[in-house]
């Protein structure tokens, strides 16, 4: 949305980890790959680390989606990484039906330290998603 | 709470102002809680500037600091190190990136770029006013590495720690030294074989008192952590005496009625059960293979030397560091993989080094003169569709050097390669042109239409639709077919699960940061090299393996050691022990401990990595990772939703 001012867009909180997924998203910066400038990036150290209570607490005080930038298989440590971030994401789910959040509204994609493009198309495609079911 | 805050927005010499309404961005959060100076400046990492914050730390008893520049793999640490300058603690400093993140982000959109930058500084000072001064992890060292694996990058890492002054034990597994160079004949630059190589480093490092080498050495446990690691080592015994008498064992050799497939030649030859893989390998002495003695008795009528009465010996170790030199296996392609195991003509790379090898003056193979060669590339390598993605680097270099080293040695041979793309970089490019000048003759097609092996009236023949030549159809008759296969992780790979070192995608260890941090692994004082970390020539494992001595060196050196305060951290009145924690712990940091009347979890904090793996899986929220607290995170959360 070029010009336009940033709150008319859905805002989205990105969970990204310090060795894989912010370099990822430090080079889409870099290569000026633009996406949403409402969406937000709290660095972890892991995202098998996010607590379902951050996310939660996310969508009560006003952000449209979260998204969980994870390290997959890349994970420096170890490989139940992805399992365990999966785990994270099914529990939030259950929480978010309770609550009578959407569960599209959490959305999960591995981003390796060089994927700056599936980045920039993840955020694109989530801030549509939002914007088209802005009742959710 | 109640700090005093100093915050810093960078301009980055217009790289984040072009964008970024830097001074609007001071003005929106100046007037913040706890926020005593906010600056705008030029750059922030400049001289000037950092002796400025220095100067307002001190001068106003700063105990929060926050900079608002570029990525914090920049400069993060050295901001935390003007704050110390400062004399403030350094772990109440918080780096925000507004440069990647919002102004270069957003460049198509200054005013969303300055709204972001507004409110990412605004949780950052969030974030600062729960920060609590940390103080680093402060533990023994043990002055002495363990190096894992005695190839040519074990032996140099070992060489260069007992330079250093440093106690060495080097563990190989086999019962000789020399790992995959020993195996290697004439090597590219230097012209000299891989086992001169592996003579130098041997005679230079068995003579040194500070390195123990460990022969048919296995490690078997794992205890402690960076800077007190306890290894159990077993040793299988050689059952032949050290001092021994040569004539005696060679006639002790020939008698064994015991033929086993040699490892050391890929299994072209057969090997005695009591054996050496050459003359002068090292340690001099062979072994005896017991797992396929018969115990037949002739060596020992022979032999004196030969001794059965030799025991295992299980050896307990105390190192500060271990540094991983385990190498790798070589791809072994399918049954049937262009004629794999089907066809006799056809065998793998390794296994023809070493027919060039023990051929002398006429190339032969399975008793037939060998003229007309074709080599078929990537193989195991480069695959779409398969496990193995990457490119192994070190083939296309090793099979045109092996091309070249044939026709040097043997007369009239003709060798046809049948690539996916040459890819000899660097000095190794020589090579393909002497090759190309040889008259090697090159062939190329894709991964989706590959060479055909088949064979024809008893001949063996390959075909390509070659794409240099527009996709013509060419048939080659070959008296041998190699397959040019890459580098793979170790088939047994227990001492890498032993440790819980991570693996990439590739399944070769993984190192934390592939640019910046090439031979550390995210288990502290654990150190990797050699081709045990990716595919690698002989020069870029040794690379590597001085890198990895000189890191694990500086975790052993000064006999202390200062670890990152960032670790898992229970609340005791919280925590009713139900085990979860612990299983979802990677490294075992966690255990169970008595708390008054109750079992509570107990974070080891020389063990835990800070992942925070077992914080989602509390059923009673009783963990928290230090600066990601519930507090933090939340406050943070408040800042970016603007409330």
């Amino acid at each position: 949305m070029p010009g336009g001012k940033a709150n008319n867009n859905p805002k989205i909180l990105v969970f990204s980890t310090e060795k894989i997924s912010d370099p990822a998203i430090d080079m889409a910066g870099l290569l000026k790959l633009h996406y949403p400038p409402t969406v937000y990036t709290i660095s972890i150290p892991c995202s098998s680390g996010v607590k379902p209570i951050w996310i939660m607490y996310a969508y009560e005080k006003g952000f449209d989606g979260v998204f969980i930038a994870a390290d997959g298989s890349d994970c420096p440590y170890g490989d139940s990484c992805t399992e365990k971030t999966g785990k994270i994401i099914g529990h939030t789910h259950a929480l978010m039906k309770e609550m009578d959040i959407e569960p599209a509204r959490l959305r999960m994609a591995a981003i390796c330290s060089v994927c700056s493009e599936s980045f920039v198309k993840q955020m694109k495609s989530f801030n549509e998603y939002l914007l088209k079911n802005s009742n959710v | 709470m109640n700090k005093k805050l100093g915050v810093y927005i960078c301009h980055c010499g217009g790289n984040i102002s072009d964008y970024v309404d830097v001074e609007k961005v001071k003005q929106a959060v100046e007037n913040e809680e706890g926020v005593f100076i906010a600056k705008t400046t030029i750059f922030a990492c400049g001289d000037a500037n950092q002796k400025e914050m220095v100067d307002d730390i001190k001068n106003n008893n700063l105990d929060g600091v926050v900079v608002a520049s570029c990525s914090p793999k920049l400069h993060l640490l050295t901001f935390r190190a003007v704050t110390e300058r400062g004399n403030m603690n350094k772990y109440n400093y918080v780096h925000v990136n507004i440069r990647e993140q919002a102004s270069w982000a957003h460049s198509d959109n200054k005013e969303g770029a300055t709204e972001k930058a507004i409110l990412l500084v605004k949780s950052a000072i969030a974030k600062v006013r729960l920060s609590e001064p940390l103080y680093p992890i402060k533990i023994s060292s043990k002055k002495a590495v363990a190096v894992i694996g005695a190839g040519v990058a074990g032996m140099r890492a070992a060489i260069e720690l007992s330079n250093m002054g440093c106690p060495v034990t080097l563990i190989e597994r086999d019962h000789f030294v020399g790992g995959r160079v020993a195996q290697w004949d004439v090597l590219f630059t230097t012209n000299q074989t891989g086992k001169e190589l592996v003579t130098n480093l041997y005679n230079d490092l068995i003579n040194r008192k500070n390195i123990t080498l460990l022969t048919g050495a296995e490690v078997i446990s794992n205890a402690g952590s960076i800077g007190d690691f306890k290894v159990r080592i077993k040793k299988t015994p050689r059952y032949i005496k050290e001092k021994c008498n040569d004539g005696h064992l060679l006639k002790a050799i020939q008698a064994c009625p015991i033929e086993v497939p040699d490892d050391f030649n890929f299994n072209i030859t057969n090997r005695k059960a009591i054996y050496h893989n050459f003359p002068s390998e090292y340690p001099h002495y062979p072994v005896i293979d017991i797992k396929n003695c018969t115990r037949c008795g002739e060596c020992e009528k022979i032999c004196e030397s030969v001794d059965f009465t030799q025991k295992e010996e299980i050896i307990e170790i105390e190192v500060g560091s271990i540094l991983m030199a385990t190498g790798f296996d070589s791809y072994t392609p399918a049954e049937g993989e262009f004629g794999y195991q089907k066809f006799d003509t056809v065998i793998t790379l390794p296994q023809f080094k070493r027919i060039i090898d023990l051929n002398d003056k006429k190339l032969t193979f399975k008793g037939k003169e060998v003229k007309s060669i074709v080599y078929i590339y990537c193989v195991g390598s480069r695959q779409i569709d398969g496990d193995n993605k990457y490119c192994s680097r070190y083939c296309c270099t090793s099979v045109i050097h092996a091309a070249i080293q044939t026709k040097k040695k043997f007369a009239n041979i003709q060798n046809y390669h049948f690539t996916r793309g040459i890819r000899t970089y660097g000095k190794q490019e020589i090579l393909y042109s002497d090759s190309l000048k040889s008259g090697d003759i090159y062939l190329q097609s894709y991964e989706e239409d590959p060479p055909v092996v088949l064979r024809e009236n008893g001949n063996t023949l390959v075909k390509i639709n070659d794409i240099l030549t527009g996709g013509k159809e060419i048939s080659v008759k070959a008296d041998l077919v190699v397959l040019v296969t890459g580098m793979i992780p170790r088939k047994d790979n227990k001492v890498g699960a032993l440790l819980k070192l991570p693996k990439g995608r590739d399944n070769f260890f993984n190192e934390i940061h592939m640019k910046l941090r090439p031979v550390e692994t995210v288990i502290d004082g654990i150190t990797i090299s050699g081709a045990c970390q990716g595919p690698k020539n002989i020069m870029e494992s040794v690379n590597s393996a001085l890198s990895a001595a000189t890191k694990s060196f500086s975790y052993v050196s000064k006999g202390m050691l200062a670890l990152e305060p960032i670790i898992a951290r229970i609340d005791k009145n919280l925590c009713t022990w139900c085990g979860a924690c612990a299983e979802a712990c990677p490294f075992d940091a966690i255990s169970v401990e008595k708390d008054e009347n109750k079992d509570i979890a107990a974070i080891n904090n020389s063990v835990c990595k800070g992942c925070g793996m077992c914080l989602p899986v509390c059923p009673v929220n009783a963990i928290n990772l230090i600066a990601y607290s519930d507090n933090e995170i939340e406050s943070m959360i408040d800042a970016l939703a603007g409330v």
